[in-house]
């Protein structure tokens, strides 16, 4: 049984990781704006996108091959620097305060948007484009072969766990961010600048969705659909830890993972319905997730 | 001047057919809409949104789907059990959601809808999966009629069902229940405090408007005759938000304009644009900002009454 568990458990993981990336953009945009991004899923997709267009035409050019790692970042910071501060401030800011029926309409309308913007950009066939994975091969362990790709995102998401963790901490920005977060109008009254925190905040939640979507294309390639598909996943991952929360989301990750290996082991029929399940029973108990706190309530 | 409005949009509604047939399944599928439309909007009343709630406009289509297949063949019968079960999918469903508020609310109805729809598009035994269910002609009012002439006999009874089930929820928002549901909304605690159980009053709206979008995908599934897992996917649930919000919230009738305005425009827009979604997204953040009663606060204001 363990035999087909682990590299199953490798395999869950590894998609885990990739919806950690998005889950962690929304949680982050929304502990720092307190909007919950309904667009956020369509950032993932544009990233694939992107990545997939610039390995493409890497590919085609005849550079080296080794070059397509750097455009999967490179792809993210374009998507990134592209929509971050437009969006947020053309769109985001209106929304700052209002109830969340305002908030979630708005980031559906901007869903809807993006949706089309990227269907007339990239048409709506997929694209493929698998030269890093196939650059790093596969490991072999006991038997059992390992795509080293896989490895990799897993290893990449626990970096950026870390990283934003000593980004908030250790940095003058991120305790500017960590600031504004605890309170938003004392924080403006000491002299922060509150709007470059929110364009930064949102532009490195769009960022790491998009390298999600960047980093699933060697292994998924980009499809049509992807956002809104992406975006319910992330959704449930950012939900079952606990919304602003970074670790927690990083654990939702690993239990949505592990729970969808689980599910292709016993029943596979149910292996879609295994992260929403999760996400259900553990809102049914703890409404504001595995990390959140209860807020307390206001008269 | 209100009636006379009215009465001029029904019989403009009821003739449009005759003057331009291919508008008929637009418009059947367009009131369909409306209807879960409307049982988003009451929910909106309370101040509750809801991500999810496209879940009870395909149970009610799927319930008919199975009622068909095993050999339920009468419109009112399957129009009554569709509505049925989802308005006892949205008592059950309720019962624990009435609990949260805001986006807990809203994220919870989004997993309940995303476990329907994983459900529905994976159990490829009993629902038929991607592939969906075909839901056979049934007789209308012990009549068997050739689909043309149920599709017209569909489309009247539910501008008859807008009318008579539009009437009975604006008695229910106009009697002292509707508007403790509107009182959640601005002051949940002051409400408690008056003696008025919010949850019990929560509960039926809930229940109510689960009932409203079970009307919507009854009337959908038996005019589209094909029923898809889609109909329970979040975005069909983040539409039906968009329509009431644009329609309008202050009314019954705001969800019905909305929808059929935008049924009837999308229509037109694809033979001219392919870009349908974004000019819809750039409407409905227009709306959002600069029209926030909507498409049916606007017609108030023109006619001179307050929105």
């Amino acid at each position: 049984m363990l035999d087909t568990l682990i590299p199953l458990a490798v395999d869950g993981l590894a998609s885990a990781a990739l919806i950690f990336f998005v889950a962690v953009g929304l949680t982050l945009v929304f502990s720092v704006l307190r909007v919950l991004n309904v667009a956020h899923g369509s950032f993932y997709s544009i990233g694939a996108y992107v990545a997939a267009s610039i390995g493409l035409w890497i590919a085609g050019a005849g550079l080296n091959p080794w070059l397509s790692f750097p455009a999967l970042i490179l792809s993210a910071a374009i998507v990134a620097a592209l929509f971050g501060p437009l969006v947020e401030r053309c769109l985001m800011r209106w929304t700052y305060g209002k109830s969340e029926a305002i908030q979630i309409l708005v980031t559906f309308g901007l869903f809807l948007i993006l949706e089309d913007l990227q269907r007339i950009v990239f048409g709506v066939s997929s694209l493929a484009e698998d030269t890093p994975m196939q650059l790093l091969g596969s490991t072999q362990i006991g038997g059992v072969v390992y795509l080293n790709y896989q490895l990799l995102l897993i290893a990449l998401a626990a970096i950026v766990v870390i990283g934003l963790r000593v980004l908030l901490t250790k940095t003058r920005i991120g305790r500017l961010v960590t600031a504004v977060v605890a309170d938003r109008e004392m924080a403006q009254s000491i002299g922060i600048n509150t709007n470059r925190v929110f364009i930064l905040s949102f532009s490195l939640g769009v960022f790491l969705a998009a390298l999600g979507g960047a980093l699933a294309t060697p292994t998924a390639g980009a499809a049509p659909g992807l956002g809104a598909e992406t975006m319910v996943l992330a959704f449930a991952v950012a939900a079952i830890g606990g919304l602003g929360q970074i670790e927690g989301a990083a654990l939702a990750a690993i239990i949505v993972g592990l729970a969808r290996v689980l599910a292709i082991y016993f029943a596979p029929s149910l292996d879609a319905v295994a992260p929403y399940i999760v996400m259900l029973v553990v809102l049914l108990i703890r409404p504001y997730g595995l990390f959140g706190q209860a807020a307390t309530r206001r008269i | 001047m209100r009636a006379a409005l009215f009465l001029i949009a029904l019989a403009a509604l009821a003739l449009a057919p005759v003057a331009a047939p291919w508008l008929q399944f637009v418009l059947t599928l367009a009131i369909a809409k409306g209807f879960a439309a409307l049982g988003v909007a009451v929910l909106l009343r309370g101040g509750l949104i809801s991500i999810g709630h496209a879940m009870f406009y395909a149970v009610s289509a799927y319930a008919i789907a199975f009622l068909a297949r095993a050999g339920v063949n009468e419109f009112v019968l399957l129009l009554l059990l569709g509505t049925l079960a989802s308005a006892v999918a949205g008592l059950l469903v309720g019962t624990f959601l009435v609990r949260y508020r805001a986006i807990f609310f809203a994220m919870l109805n989004l997993a309940m809808s995303m476990v329907l729809y994983a459900l529905i598009s994976k159990l490829y035994g009993i629902t038929g999966g991607t592939d969906g269910m075909r839901v056979a002609v049934p007789s209308f009012f012990g009549i068997t009629l050739d689909k043309p002439r149920f599709d017209t006999a569909l489309y009247y009874a539910g501008i008859v069902l807008m009318v008579g089930v539009g009437y009975g929820v604006q008695r229910y928002l106009a009697s002292p229940l509707g508007h403790a549901l509107s009182a959640v909304h601005t002051n949940e605690l002051r409400l408690e405090y008056l003696g008025v159980p919010v949850r019990v009053v929560l509960l039926i709206a809930y229940t109510v408007s689960a009932a409203l979008a079970g009307i919507g995908g009854a009337i959908a599934a038996m005019a589209i005759g094909h029923i898809l897992p889609e109909f329970a996917f979040w975005t069909a649930s983040g539409h039906l938000v968009l329509v009431a919000v644009l329609g309008g919230i202050g009314g019954v009738a705001g969800p019905f304009i909305g929808s059929l305005f935008l049924e009837v425009l999308h229509t037109v827009a694809v033979g001219v644009t392919d870009a349908w979604n974004l000019i819809i997204g750039v409407a409905l953040i227009g709306v959002i900002f600069f029209l926030p009663s909507g498409l049916y606060g606007l017609l108030r204001r023109r006619s001179g009454e307050p929105a």
